[in-house]
């Protein structure tokens, strides 16, 4: 198996042999992350720059201890105390960056497309940590991650996604990577967050919370935001969690190992209640332990490093 | 000087001319700017020493009009000049193009319709008509003063790139110009559904995460401007119709006999919005009729997210372009128009979402049309040729323009409907680089464009004769 790609921008454009390597190499990660020294030199020399033209935390910290843990020089940058508010472009500003001889460039834009656009005018690795609406591709990498960890296998597993699908860039990038490794995706939520378009990406479309849950072997939950989300979407957030709120009635038609996912932050109470947020079934704090392993996957394979050997078979 | 000024005699082309149902092998001579003689006439009456254009084996028609032309002038020189636009238009083989009225300021009184028609004089290399603002300052909120404007010489009136959203004021515009026989043209766009939308809403948008712009949100303004139509008798023209639904309304209010129009742009009959998603999902999904017309080892290429395929409205599915093209051909759509809207480099390499909406179309138009339209039997040449030219200019009362009778004016087209080329940056006369269709092999090209008797462009094999163009830093 092996990795030859500049960079990591969606799940989309990648093969499922390109997937695999990830989640293999992650696994050898994760391992290094229960050791007493949990650093490595594989990327010592290197600099790394968090571009988060978007605020976030968790993402930016996964990148910045996954950096840190290969041994890499990270520098962190955000929106508001940079040069873009005074007007620089984004092409501008990722050259200055280059011209610092980053070697990685991590990127959290607002606008889909975005780290396409620097992919093209960079030298430098560029790393999509969230585009817009379009992609995660970290994010679902570490969702299958888990999924495989802890069922096994992802051919044939029913997933379903639940929630905000329109406006998120998770639900895409678990979409694709699902599919191309084999699982079956259901999409449920209000026609307006999920709509007919998403049927022509392969998956199945509910607007019944019944028929999305009862076959699930994973339910992976989105959070839900009225705020930007606009009144023309839904009513309200009660009316939200009355139709597909999961608390752990609703979750007794399930599978009684189910997983319950989420990529966080959790609006408690909304998408789902802290009984199943909280309870057996979930593995949303595993996911972020999991985040870290795929990241130092990721930046190390962009690194030209080998991915692990398979097992002999038999 | 010898000769008469303004004179030439173009020998023979195949002559198209649908204002006369003309399609002959003959001269056609000019004189002191106007068709003097057509045939044999002609070449008996031209003086010895005129000036000649070797037209054999070329297409001659009337001058061709594009009535939706950016030419960023006053105030947006930065990305286009009337000298730099209408140089585009010259080698795209245009002789008249109507600038639209949102500029810096915009055209929404006499002065500034004055100023162009001052500048063009000397900066134009082909007629400059100008279109005048619907309100004022283009802020969809008052009237401007369209009877000033008229006056002034506005060939139509239009807020163009923005949509005047509330309907009494559209309605009072409508009625008010029909004091002037004034054509009203309209960029149909209810922002209420479009909201902030850069692309077509369907698969690509889904999957590429970028905002939708629903084709509803073109044709309830189409489906409106139709309403308004019929209660006030104005007569209302639709620019850049994108969605076949567009085309379906204008197709039955037409039937009914009303004073309703639209037009086409050659990105939005050859693309789809799978060219949002790069140039490998276009050639696979629908760009397979292109790509077989396409000889030659390269396809074109571009990436996901290129902002060079972001205009407004936005390239939608295949069966909405298929749509176009038969709206083109049964003659709904009966114009053709470039929507020629440059930006600089600086403002379209940025963010999908941060880009400014438009591309650039003059120099490709023809090609494009002759492309689609023509070569797979669509249309025959001169229902392709009365889209360029008796198409606008009935729509815009030009009665000296888009026919070579005796006596109009003398814009001729000399074409090779045949030529191969392949559209470039590096040759463009225009200032903007936006264009969808660099590295594009095209099939036909202006190869002479006579503006009042005065050749203003001319297609020189040898490389090393060809006129620079101004490119003024």
């Amino acid at each position: 198996m092996s990795w030859t790609r500049k960079d990591l921008l969606d799940l989309q454009s990648l093969t499922a042999e390109e997937i695999q390597t990830v989640l293999e190499t992650a696994r050898a990660f994760k391992a290094v992350g229960e050791r007493v020294i949990k650093k490595v030199p594989a990327l010592h020399g290197k600099t790394v720059v968090n571009l988060f033209v978007e605020p976030s935390t968790r993402t930016r910290t996964s990148f910045q201890l996954a950096a840190q843990r290969l041994s890499a020089d990270i520098i962190n940058f955000t929106a508001e105390a940079s040069s873009l508010k005074k007007g620089e472009t984004l092409k501008d500003t990722a050259r200055n960056l280059e011209a610092l001889n980053a070697d990685f460039i991590v990127i959290r834009h607002s606008a889909a497309g975005a780290p396409h656009f620097l992919a093209r005018v960079l030298q430098a690795h560029v790393v999509n940590a969230g585009d817009g609406a379009h992609e995660h591709p970290t994010q679902g990498l570490l969702d299958l991650f888990t999924m495989l960890e802890k069922k096994g296998r992802l051919a044939g597993l029913q997933v379903t996604i639940l929630g905000d699908i329109l406006y998120s860039r998770v639900a895409r990038s678990n979409i694709w990577g699902l599919q191309k490794l084999g699982a079956q995706v259901t999409l449920c939520g209000p026609p307006t967050l999920v709509p007919r378009s998403f049927a022509e990406l392969g998956c199945r479309v509910t607007h019944v919370l019944e028929e999305a849950i009862e076959a699930a072997d994973v339910i992976n939950l989105l959070r839900i935001q009225h705020e930007r989300q606009r009144k023309s979407m839904f009513p309200s957030l009660g009316e939200y969690t009355s139709l597909f709120g999961i608390n752990r009635q609703r979750l007794a038609a399930a599978k009684p190992d189910v997983l319950i996912m989420h990529p966080g932050p959790i609006n408690r109470g909304v998408e789902v209640d802290s009984e199943v947020a909280d309870g057996e079934q979930s593995v949303i704090l595993e996911q972020v332990t999991n985040g870290l392993a795929i990241r130092m996957a990721a930046l190390f394979l962009l690194n030209g490093g080998k991915a692990p050997q398979p097992a002999p078979a038999g | 000087m010898v000769g008469p000024m303004n004179s030439l005699l173009v020998v023979q082309g195949r002559v198209v001319d649908p204002s006369q149902d003309l399609d002959q092998v003959m001269d056609v001579l000019i004189l002191e700017g106007q068709v003097a003689a057509l045939g044999e006439e002609a070449s008996r009456r031209a003086p010895p020493d005129l000036e000649r254009v070797d037209a054999t084996g070329k297409v001659v028609c009337p001058g061709l009009i594009d009535l939706h032309v950016h030419l960023r002038e006053p105030g947006q020189n930065a990305k286009e000049t009337l000298a730099t636009g209408t140089a585009a238009a010259a080698r795209g083989g245009l002789t008249t193009v109507v600038c639209m009225p949102n500029t810096t300021p915009a055209v929404d009184s006499p002065a500034a319709v004055a100023w162009i028609h001052e500048r063009a004089t000397t900066e134009a290399r082909v007629n400059v008509l100008v279109a005048g603002a619907i309100s004022k300052g283009l802020a969809g909120e008052e009237l401007a003063s369209i009877g000033s404007l008229h006056r002034a010489g506005v060939v139509a009136i239009t807020d163009d790139g923005r949509c005047i959203q509330n309907n009494e004021l559209m309605r009072g515009a409508l009625e008010y110009s029909t004091m002037f026989d004034l054509l009203v043209m309209d960029h149909c766009q209810d922002y209420s559904l479009v909201t902030e939308g850069v692309m077509h809403e369907g698969f690509f948008s889904t999957m590429l995460g970028l905002r939708g712009w629903p084709a509803a949100g073109e044709e309830m303004m189409v489906a409106r401007n139709i309403l308004l139509a019929e209660r006030t008798g104005a007569r209302v023209h639709c620019q850049h119709i994108s969605a076949a639904g567009s085309v379906r309304l204008l197709r039955a209010a037409r039937q009914r006999g009303l004073s309703i129009s639209g037009e086409a742009c050659p990105h939005h009959f050859t693309l789809t919005d799978a060219a949002v998603a790069g140039s490998a999902e276009f050639w696979e999904r629908d760009g397979k009729d292109l790509r077989r017309g396409m000889e030659g080892p390269t396809l074109p290429s571009w990436p996901a997210y290129d902002t060079n395929f972001k205009m407004n409205p936005p390239l939608r599915s295949a069966a909405d372009r298929e749509a176009i093209l038969e709206g083109i051909v049964d003659g709904t759509l009966e114009v053709l128009a470039s929507d020629h809207a440059p930006h600089c480099d600086y403002e379209k390499e940025v963010e999908f979402d941060y880009a400014p909406f438009g591309v650039t179309g003059l120099e490709t138009e023809l090609a494009l049309a002759l492309m689609q339209l023509c070569r797979p039997g669509r249309l025959s040449l001169a229902e392709l040729i009365a889209r360029f030219t008796t198409g606008p200019a009935r729509l815009l009362r030009l009665a000296n323009k888009g026919s070579l009778a005796v006596g109009k004016d003398g814009d001729v087209t000399v074409f090779d409907p045949e030529a191969s080329w392949t559209f470039s940056r590096e040759s463009t006369a225009s200032k903007a680089r936006n264009s969808p269709f660099y590295g594009w092999p095209l099939r036909g090209k202006a190869v002479a464009t006579i503006v009042g008797g005065r050749v203003v462009w001319r297609d020189d094999p040898a490389p090393a004769k060809r006129k620079k163009t101004p490119a003024k830093a």
